[in-house]
């Protein structure tokens, strides 16, 4: 039924990511590491050779054509994040190298400034350290106060819980939109509703929901947006920021340099118009641009196809290793990206990782930069398995022959 | 299967099932914490050397870790008893060559004697770490910086 709708068979879209047809060890790749970074497809990588063979030059700074060309390009690719993400003003969206720095610009120039002792900080128990530890590092300069929601056995946020700690003493809300570690989709926008009634302001970092789940961000709400290019089919290097513009204006800039100035003098600077004063020296231009195709090509798969396969995948893989005897999910919410960590009975996540290598099957083994939420389970590290709208149940049952390898090479 | 199987020899498996020594001494004089921050990976090694003749009387280990970190602290153990801390230096330094030479430099196995149950590991050079952990922890240990944790992240 839905089928009509697609515009590109699974063989097809498998054929635009050409790492996706080598070996490993002798085996095909069976990538299952999506969360930690995606494979990019061509429509990228000739992206970013083409503007190396064709037009590579400074932007915002040359009269002459190549920096035109450029400068065009790059200032598209912000339009196409804005679209994407449903931003109301170009001047919302600020280039920055990934989700990590997207929230330590907003922890350095939004929320330090009017941060005072006393004053906290809320984040939940699922975060992953890039929104903890910037938090922490202004929290402990002011004498704020980091707060921690606390999740429930299946790894879901407790409302009742979270309702009680938005206090007035909370000078913002930094959550991730979907837990890298173990797949759970938060409630932002309730929360968001719940946090704006008290005026509190919400960043939403969407590292894990921005390839998986359609996000709009005047229907959410938010007042910032962070995520990381390559975890959207885009090179490693670039990434948004989405915020306000009322708060931009307000905001300091993050750093100074370049391009990020309207006039200078020692006594003296005034500073760029938006976007531009957030932008600091010369910017990661190819990797800007290819984010731009990154999306449209995302866009031409279609976010109904890329989220209806996805969580054909999540619910076969879930049958397919709930049979596995001594198999355990970490992880079980109601509402899940394509996310799946387990343990084995006895078995140390990172020997199931190396045998499952040497199967062409490539997962996530340890903490995923998330160790307060692998002392909440109270395990010390999981394997993770996350599917990208590319992978195939082909692919799962060869993960799950290997999981059942490494069960008898250790029973 | 091969380059697996020389990994996870039996002798490795059968460590990692039934770890030697583990447990606390609370009667050392030499102990240090080990952590592994990419894996989650915790060790704490525990020695008792004795003063008058400078030989490590007792070791013990306790932690929770990989099936190679576990079967090379177990093995460490084993191969530590009634040596001198300069004997229990030299096997670290043989025992790191072993992990990181390069497969083609075919080391003479007769030489390393129980050391070349860890050959499998520089097939898997993010695994080197796991290996690597116990020794790591059992040097600090030696020089009693009773403190500090060692970490080879
Ligand atoms: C939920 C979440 N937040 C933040 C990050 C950090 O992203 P980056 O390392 O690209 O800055 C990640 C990356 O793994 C993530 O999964």
């Amino acid at each position: 039924m839905t089928i009509a709708n697609r515009t590109k068979t699974i063989e097809e879209i498998r054929a635009d990511f050409p790492i996706l047809s080598r070996l490993v060890h002798g085996k095909p790749l069976v990538y299952l590491d999506n969360a930690a970074t995606t494979q990019k497809p061509k429509q990228v990588i000739d992206a970013i050779s083409d503007y190396y063979l064709n037009y590579n030059s400074n932007i915002h700074r040359g009269v002459h054509k190549l920096s035109q060309e450029a400068t065009d390009e790059y200032e598209k690719s912000r339009t196409t994040v804005k679209n994407f993400i449903n931003a109301h003003k170009y001047q919302e969206i600020i280039f920055t190298r990934g989700t990590t720095e997207s929230i330590n610009l907003v922890a350095n120039s939004f929320v330090k400034p009017n941060l005072s002792e006393g004053d906290e900080v809320l984040i939940s128990n699922m975060e992953h350290h890039s929104n903890i530890v910037p938090w922490q590092l202004v929290c402990e300069e002011k004498g704020a106060k980091l707060r921690v929601i606390p999740i429930n056995d299946t790894g879901e946020i407790i409302f009742e819980e979270f309702e009680k700690l938005l206090t007035e003493k909370v000078k913002i809300l930094s959550i991730a939109h979907v837990s890298n570690s173990i797949g759970t989709i938060n409630p932002v926008k309730a929360m968001i509703e719940k946090a704006h009634a008290k005026g509190i302001p919400v960043l939403v970092d969407a590292a894990q929901s921005i390839q998986h789940i359609g996000i709009d961000v005047q229907d959410l709400q938010c007042d910032f947006l962070a995520f990381s290019g390559h975890k959207i089919y885009a090179p490693t290097g670039i990434g948004v920021l989405f915020a306000k513009e009322q708060h931009l204006k307000k905001m300091p800039p993050y750093q100074g340099g370049g391009d990020m100035i309207s006039t200078v003098s020692f006594e003296k600077t005034t500073y760029n118009e938006l976007p531009y004063k957030f932008e600091a020296g010369t910017t990661n231009i190819e990797g800007a641009i290819a984010l731009g195709k990154a999306i449209e090509y995302f866009n031409s798969i279609g976010i109904g196809f890329i989220s209806r396969h996805e969580s054909e995948l999540l619910e076969y893989g879930h049958s397919v290793l709930s049979e596995i005897k001594g198999l355990r999910f970490i992880g079980t919410a109601e509402q899940k990206a394509s996310v799946i960590s387990f343990l084995l009975d006895g078995i140390h996540p990172h020997d199931i990782g190396t045998m499952l290598d040497v199967d062409g099957v490539a997962v996530r083994t340890g903490q995923h930069c998330a160790e307060p939420l692998m002392k909440r389970f109270g395990i010390p590290a999981t394997t993770r398995a996350s599917f990208s709208f590319y992978n195939t149940k082909e692919e799962i049952n060869v993960l799950a022959e290997s999981i059942r390898k490494v069960i008898k090479m250790f029973s | 299967m091969n380059e697996l199987q020389e990994l996870y020899q039996q002798v490795i498996l059968d460590h990692n099932k039934n770890p030697r020594n583990f447990g606390e001494l609370p009667q050392c004089n030499h102990h240090a914490h080990g952590h592994n921050p990419l894996c989650g990976d915790q060790i704490e090694v525990f020695i008792s050397v004795d003063e008058k003749s400078g030989l490590i009387e007792d070791v013990k280990f306790k932690g929770a870790g990989c099936a190679i970190s576990k079967a090379s602290a177990s093995i460490m153990t084993t191969l530590l008893k009634g040596k001198t801390i300069k004997e229990a230096r030299k096997l670290f330094d043989d025992f790191r060559e072993v992990v990181t030479l390069d497969s083609n430099s075919n080391p003479d196995v007769m030489n390393l004697g129980k050391l070349a149950v860890f050959c499998g590991v520089r097939e898997f050079p993010a695994r080197v770490k796991c290996a690597s952990l116990a020794w790591h922890t059992m040097i600090n240990a030696l020089e009693n910086s009773d403190v500090e944790q060692i970490s080879t992240e």
